[in-house]
């Protein structure tokens, strides 16, 4: 299938998804975040790359933080960063998405980095700059729908080959809410691209996808079978403003079968790291001792989001 | 490596190398700080470093993200982190590249030393000075003179301890 965030050449031209994606570009990626992340520990903490482009943050759905950080990393690199929060609107779609974006063509754009409630909608942006000649503006995929959250999923993968080194002989846990979660869909193409040999999601039926083993992972429903002898937790946000009807019994009920606490967590490797997209639950999926405990790495996580984004931004704006 | 030429009217780079230090020792001054650009530099700058007298501290540094060609060409495939163990602010810097040749990179590692802080002083030390310049940038400290032409890169290797010179066609890569 043609894999229209490469170029003829196969170069990345826009990030929509990890799924397909070659491993040489991800391992690119990570590979070029190592020297952004030390920019950020320098005085003046911004590079030339992309003075004079401008980046257009377009959030059709809320994420402070996932916005701050594009903002950060697009003004690291020296670029002009407007953010259009276009809301909650989930009536402005198909024509109307399509007539901001050629108007913000028109005010010269160069990147776009789209979060939206719709599954595809940074796809169909892209195909409409590809379709208007206007290819060389590149679309970035902060989120979309259930589908996928690729910056996610790299600095995700970022943060484990820090600490691990490689991911060859790894077994990763992926715990909670897969089945609303892009992180979660962003983060398995990831691992199982990047040779992860055992990649596992843990959760009540309800909230794992019904083919989700066809994408590579062993599903437990028994947490504690789940974590034995895991290199990496990751816990996922319970989403439940996403949630309608009742999925689950009760928020407590959850955080005791799916919650991860001191005594959960030393079935895993005794050198296992936590991680956790945020915003975190405190008490639902993840307990304090263990959020604020020594195998947790949710704050380097957001550090590495910066320098990750930082890459894909240099990669993708570069002639 | 097939792509490599015999190394015709190049110096020996070890004899260049005994001449630079010649002009460094005694001119370098003893609180300097060697900082190589990568790579070619950077291994240069650790040879200096064991042969000038005192203990000068060395750095290195990856001009990739301050490069004057990224908007044709883009990032490299690898970037090398910066790593300077030592305040810039006020420091006497000698800068190191293998091959001085338009003196972009150069130009794009003065930009970012400054945003590390403001040294006191900068130097230039290069191993081979090809000409061709194209900004006005000249080496304080020359190993040996070369003419090559335009199309070819001169490029340094590096087999065990000792230093080679061969010119190559050039790549896509941005050029020294």
């Amino acid at each position: 299938m043609n894999n229209p965030q490469l170029n003829a050449e196969g170069e990345l031209q826009h990030l929509l998804t990890l799924e397909g994606m070659p491993p040489e570009i991800i391992e690119r990626i990570l590979d070029t975040a190592v020297p952004f992340v030390s920019i950020a520990e320098r005085d003046v903490k911004k590079v030339p790359l992309l003075r004079g482009k401008t980046v257009f943050n377009l959030f059709f759905e809320n994420s402070t933080r996932t916005r701050t950080t594009f903002e950060i990393a697009a003004k690291r690199l020296s670029a002009d960063v407007i953010n259009l929060n276009v809301g909650v609107s989930s009536t402005s779609k198909g024509e109307s998405l399509l007539d901001t974006i050629d108007n913000l063509v028109a005010m010269n754009a160069d990147m776009f980095v789209v979060r939206h409630s719709q599954s595809g909608a940074p796809h169909l942006i892209a195909q409409h700059l590809s379709a208007r000649q206007r290819a060389h503006i590149h679309v970035i995929n902060a989120g979309d729908g259930r589908h996928a959250h690729p910056t996610q999923g790299l600095l995700d993968l970022f943060t484990i080959r820090h600490y691990k080194r490689e991911f060859r002989r790894l077994t990763v846990a992926i715990v909670g809410d897969v089945l609303h979660s892009r992180v979660a869909r962003s983060l398995i193409h990831g691992l199982t691209t990047m040779g992860v040999p055992e990649v596992r999601a843990i959760g009540p039926q309800t909230l794992l996808p019904t083919a989700v083993e066809k994408m590579g992972v062993r599903v437990f429903h028994d947490m504690k079978a789940g974590l034995a002898g895991c290199d990496v937790v990751v816990m996922l946000r319970l989403q439940s403003e996403r949630m309608k009807g009742s999925l689950l019994p009760s928020a407590g009920e959850f955080f005791k079968h799916y919650g991860l606490t001191v005594d959960k967590l030393a079935l895993a490797k005794p050198d296992a790291i936590v991680m956790h997209p945020g915003p975190m639950n405190r008490g639902i999926e993840i307990d304090s001792a263990v959020a604020d405990g020594k195998h947790s790495v949710i704050l380097p996580q957001v550090t590495f989001g910066i320098a990750v984004r930082m890459a894909v931004m240099s990669i993708l704006g570069g002639g | 490596m097939t792509s490599k030429q015999p190394a015709e009217g190049l110096p020996d780079a070890e004899e260049a190398l005994a001449a630079l230090v010649e002009k460094m020792r005694g001119a370098v001054s003893l609180d300097a700080k060697l900082i190589g650009i990568y790579s070619g530099g950077a291994w240069l700058a650790e040879r200096l470093a064991a042969i000038l007298p005192g203990e000068l501290p060395v750095g290195y540094i990856d001009v990739s993200f301050y490069r004057d060609d990224y908007g044709q060409k883009g990032l490299r495939a690898k970037v090398e982190t910066t790593t300077l163990p030592f305040e810039v602010e006020g420091s006497r810097i000698v800068l190191v590249d293998d091959v001085l040749f338009t003196g972009r990179s150069v130009r794009a590692a003065i930009n970012e030393l400054f945003d590390y802080g403001r040294p006191e002083k900068i130097e230039l030390a290069v191993l081979v000075d090809r000409g061709g310049r194209e900004l006005p940038i000249e080496a304080t400290y020359v190993g040996a003179r070369v003419a090559v032409a335009r199309e070819l890169s001169v490029v340094l290797n590096r087999s065990g301890d000792r230093f080679q010179l061969s010119v190559e066609p050039v790549t896509s890569e941005p050029r020294e």
